[in-house]
């Protein structure tokens, strides 16, 4: 989308959006921005829950041309700046990906070579949001691991890994504790709760580890 | 309503069915599912160390375990409920000890209650609002046990009130001679909380 | 597990409304139990109702607030349970 008077984010930031009815009922829901500080227009992923009431309208009934009244994009302390360095372990689940997303296209935009990881858990292969775009920049980048876990369905010869993120799978993929990494976790709740305490327990200094948990409303 | 801004196109999730609007207060919306809002974590009292408290200014507290709270009659009912968040939801139903049951023979000059629950929750009442058949301590909702996240395994029920006055997990009531704002009273939301009079804010 | 905690970084819309800085990297101290950390990493319960945010150490609330839409446009704001904020 384009905002007219944005003032820029930083990676990991996020957005409220609010929609209000012609009776005056709202609604309101925070959603992290996946686009590039660096980039003119602002990108949100949209995970469009059911029974959801802001969802649904923003995947099945908004238009090119309609308003979104908005606020922000808050939320600083959940951010990463290129200088800051790394490494960086971006762990993410489903629509989590959308602020580590921001983050790897701001790393890619500053031509920053910060070693970044991602370890991302999907249901499903076609479910992978920003696949391909990571496969191109992970291709492009020896600096840039990302690791897919499917915890669904897996295409035939998956040979990656195929079950929740578990401390098994962060002591194999996560950088060790003395490279002191800045780890970044966002999704459902359980996924960061499990993610964040095995962090910890493995030696990463809980001051280095930042989570995002989307709650029961999701984005 | 003259907010300004309208998002072309919204409606929500709301529904009015026929012949209900004379049910529904003024500037709320009917809802289907029942909505949860936390104020903090979710307590987890197990049953064994759960007790309700009579206590303040009466003449000797009362205490119940939950099996002797189990033993008291309990009342079924059916209520409709109103949030100040602006929900409500029609013919609710509940099962739960009457306050009245409580509060047999027990003597008192008091005009005030403070009702407050685990996790520090607190809310104030005048007593006379809790009294008369006005309101529960309720442990089962649509026939099951009251889940934690709804209050569980007991709430303080007072329908004819905004809903954030049937304070969850709660563990007793404070008899008292003057009124003590609880934790939403004191920030803003009104004192007495008349849905019918839109009392949601002080000064309302 | 608590579903409806959040990141104390998800009250930073609802502050930043009363807050000119940035509120989220501010270390706040908990009255209560002496624990100091940045308001980001606490836990947040944000509902229509209001704003809770509170100590990751004790569950304490450290910040309170109530924001009322129209007629009129109001805010409270409750501070108590920090013993001080302190900005960059």
């Amino acid at each position: 989308m384009d905002v007219p008077v944005w003032r820029g984010h930083r990676a990991g930031q996020h957005m409220d959006i609010r929609l209000t009815a012609e009776d005056g009922y709202q609604a309101e829901r925070s959603y992290s921005i996946a686009s590039a500080p660096e980039n003119d227009r602002v990108e949100l992923v949209v995970e469009r829950l059911d029974d959801g009431e802001v969802s649904p309208y923003l995947t099945d009934e908004l238009r090119v041309g309609d308003g979104l009244e908005l606020r922000g994009p808050v939320g600083g302390w959940f951010a990463w700046d290129a200088e800051e360095g790394g490494p960086l372990l971006l762990v993410a689940g489903g629509s989590g990906i959308a602020p580590l997303m921001a983050m790897v296209r701001h790393r890619e935009a500053a031509g920053s070579d910060t070693p970044v990881r991602l370890l991302y858990s999907s249901r499903s292969y076609p479910e992978i949001i920003f696949r391909g775009e990571l496969e191109t920049l992970a291709a492009g980048d020896g600096t840039l691991e990302v690791v897919h876990t499917l915890t669904r369905s897996r295409p035939e010869g998956w040979s990656g890994y195929d079950r929740r993120i578990d401390a098994e799978m962060l002591r194999e993929v996560a950088y060790q504790p003395e490279e002191r990494p800045l780890a970044f976790v966002c999704g459902p709740t359980p996924l960061v709760e499990t993610v964040a305490t095995a962090l910890v327990e493995l030696g990463h200094d809980p001051a280095r580890v930042k989570t995002e948990r989307f709650g029961p409303t999701g984005g | 309503m003259g907010r300004g801004f309208i998002s072309r196109g919204f409606r929500g999730r709301r529904r009015e069915p026929e012949g209900t609007s004379e049910r529904v207060p003024p500037g709320q919306y009917l809802v289907d599912g029942f909505p949860v809002l936390s104020a903090g974590p979710t307590p987890r009292t197990p049953l064994s160390d759960w007790s309700f408290t009579i206590e303040g200014e009466v003449d000797g507290p009362q205490k119940w375990s939950w099996e002797e709270f189990q033993a008291l009659p309990s009342e079924r009912l059916t209520r409709d409920i109103h949030c100040v968040t602006k929900w409500s939801k029609l013919d609710t139903t509940w099962e739960g000890v009457s306050v009245d049951t409580l509060l047999e023979g027990v003597e008192t000059a008091a005009g005030y209650v403070l009702a407050y629950s685990d996790g520090g929750y607190t809310t104030n009442l005048p007593l006379e609002e809790v009294t008369g058949g006005k309101a529960w301590i309720a442990h089962t909702y649509e026939g099951e046990p009251l889940a934690p996240e709804h209050g569980g395994p007991a709430r303080l029920l007072v329908p004819h009130l905004y809903f954030w006055k049937s304070a969850k997990w709660v563990r007793g009531l404070r008899l008292m001679n003057g009124d003590e704002p609880g934790f939403w009273e004191s920030l803003g939301y009104h004192n007495f909380g008349d849905p019918w009079r839109e009392q949601r804010y002080w000064g309302d | 597990m608590d579903e409806h905690r959040l990141d104390g970084n998800a009250t930073a819309g609802i502050l930043e409304e009363v807050f000119a800085f940035e509120i989220t990297t501010a270390r706040a101290a908990c009255v209560q139990c002496g624990a100091t950390g940045e308001v980001g990493a606490q836990m947040a319960y944000v509902t229509e109702i209001g704003t809770v945010l509170r100590c990751s150490s004790c569950d304490s609330p450290l910040i309170r607030i109530v924001r009322q839409d129209e007629n009129p446009r109001r805010y409270w704001l409750d501070l108590k349970g920090v013993d001080y904020l302190q900005f960059q």
